[in-house]
């Protein structure tokens, strides 16, 4: 790839998504663009971009959703689902008897494995959790991947990797050589496409926001900014979830790390608060109650 | 250094298999059926054992029932890795004793992930971007 195309796509990527590429990504770019290069016909990436600058606003919408689809899988990392199972869900349950609710939003819920990840934890729990009513959403800048997430359908690669198979069996049927969570589990997560870089005021207040590997792409103003959204979006006493290579340190006040648990948040002292906004609950998804026992 | 009993009826796979767990630190031994990987356990109980399903002379069910009902046959853990892909036999593999389950084909990441489930990997997983 010349070096002014490798700037024109940083420069777009950057513009549409917030996506901040540093000058050695030309790999990935090559890896993720080439296969949507020839799926539509074009020899290379030269072409590729020919036809961008030409001015293609479905095609700018393909490279950039094919550069912001991560990989993932089931329980990945593991680390921040103790944090979920031993911290921060036994403090939930004490503080949140009263109301008996949970909101729990993935920020790059990607193709589902994340919030279905949770969704099993919590059902795993369920006889903690009789008549809670728990919502989890999940978002994504990408609608390719939320259709996924919303079918639940996975290879039989990918429900190998992080998903322990005595999960398998209780959670999926199989499909073919394909694989599904059951129905009971996708319809514990809401699906919405989301840019973070937009507003996202209107998604009311959560108890946990797990926001893991995609902040590692953008620029520290942009990282600032949305840690400032962020800290406006959680309860006072909720927790942040980050990836095992993103930190808060020394990028926001809006967030202190736990001591000892690797990659989990709180909001500062220093949060704003925020009325939750009036059209909070008009716009907020429907909420799933939890079956009892 | 753990020892991994690596049992298949195919070259290819042993071979495969040996150099994905001898990368993430386990001393292998080799059985080419049930009957021999038996017999290895007899000699030695191995941390782990892979074990694919369908073999001559004795299959990898038939083997894991004889292993669980052995003295301290319930330490080694037991990580089937098969074509057999279907839920009846997961389900059975897991009634047996089986630990885990990999469906073939299978990769390194999927070995590490499957040993790191039954707590005999402890590295961390590898990092996106």
């Amino acid at each position: 790839m010349t070096p002014p195309d490798y700037e024109y796509l940083r420069k777009l990527l950057k513009d549409h998504s917030g996506l901040d590429l540093s000058a050695d990504k030309q790999y990935l770019i090559e890896s993720r663009l080439l296969p949507l290069a020839r799926k539509d016909g074009f020899a290379g990436l030269p072409e590729l971009v020919q036809k961008m600058k030409a001015g293609s606003a479905a095609l700018v919408a393909q490279v950039v959703e094919a550069m912001t689809t991560n990989e993932t899988f089931f329980f990945r990392d593991k680390v921040p689902f103790e944090h979920f199972r031993e911290t921060i869900m036994p403090e939930i349950l004490r503080k949140r008897a009263g109301r008996k609710s949970l909101r729990i939003w993935c920020a790059a819920g990607s193709t589902g494995q994340e919030p279905y990840s949770l969704a099993m934890c919590l059902k795993e729990m369920s006889s903690s959790l009789s008549g809670w009513r728990i919502e989890i959403l999940a978002t994504d800048l990408s609608q390719e991947v939320l259709e996924k997430s919303r079918s639940g359908i996975y290879s039989q690669f990918e429900v190998q990797r992080g998903l322990p198979i005595q999960l398998l069996v209780k959670y999926f049927k199989q499909i073919g050589e394909l694989w599904q969570i059951n129905a009971d589990i996708r319809a514990m997560v809401q699906h919405r496409q989301l840019n973070l870089l937009h507003d996202f005021s209107q998604l009311g207040q959560f108890d946990v926001i797990f926001c893991r590997n995609v902040l590692i792409y953008f620029d520290l103003d942009t990282k600032t900014s949305i840690f400032g959204r962020l800290a406006r979006t959680i309860e006072a006493d909720g927790f942040l979830v980050l990836g095992a290579a993103e930190t808060v340190v020394g990028l926001t006040e809006a967030f202190k790390p736990v001591a000892d648990r690797r990659g989990l948040y709180r909001p500062g002292d220093s949060r704003v608060p925020v009325a939750r906004p009036a059209g909070a609950l008009a716009t907020a998804p429907r909420r799933i109650a939890m079956a009892g026992g | 250094m753990k020892t991994c009993l690596v049992v298949d009826d195919s070259g290819v796979v042993r071979k495969v298999a040996r150099r994905i767990l001898e990368e993430m630190g386990f001393h292998i031994i080799e059985a080419e059926d049930g009957q021999q990987a038996l017999e290895a356990c007899r000699q030695e109980l191995p941390a782990a054992v892979l074990l694919d399903w369908n073999m001559p002379v004795m299959d990898g069910y038939e083997f894991i029932t004889h292993l669980r009902r052995m003295p301290c046959g319930d330490r080694p853990k037991v990580v089937f890795c098969t074509t057999e892909n279907g839920m009846d036999h997961i389900a059975r593999a897991l009634a047996a004793g089986a630990d885990e389950y990999i469906m073939k084909p299978f990769d390194k990441d999927i070995v590490a992930d499957k040993f790191r489930e039954v707590g005999l990997f402890q590295a961390a997983s590898p990092e996106a971007v």
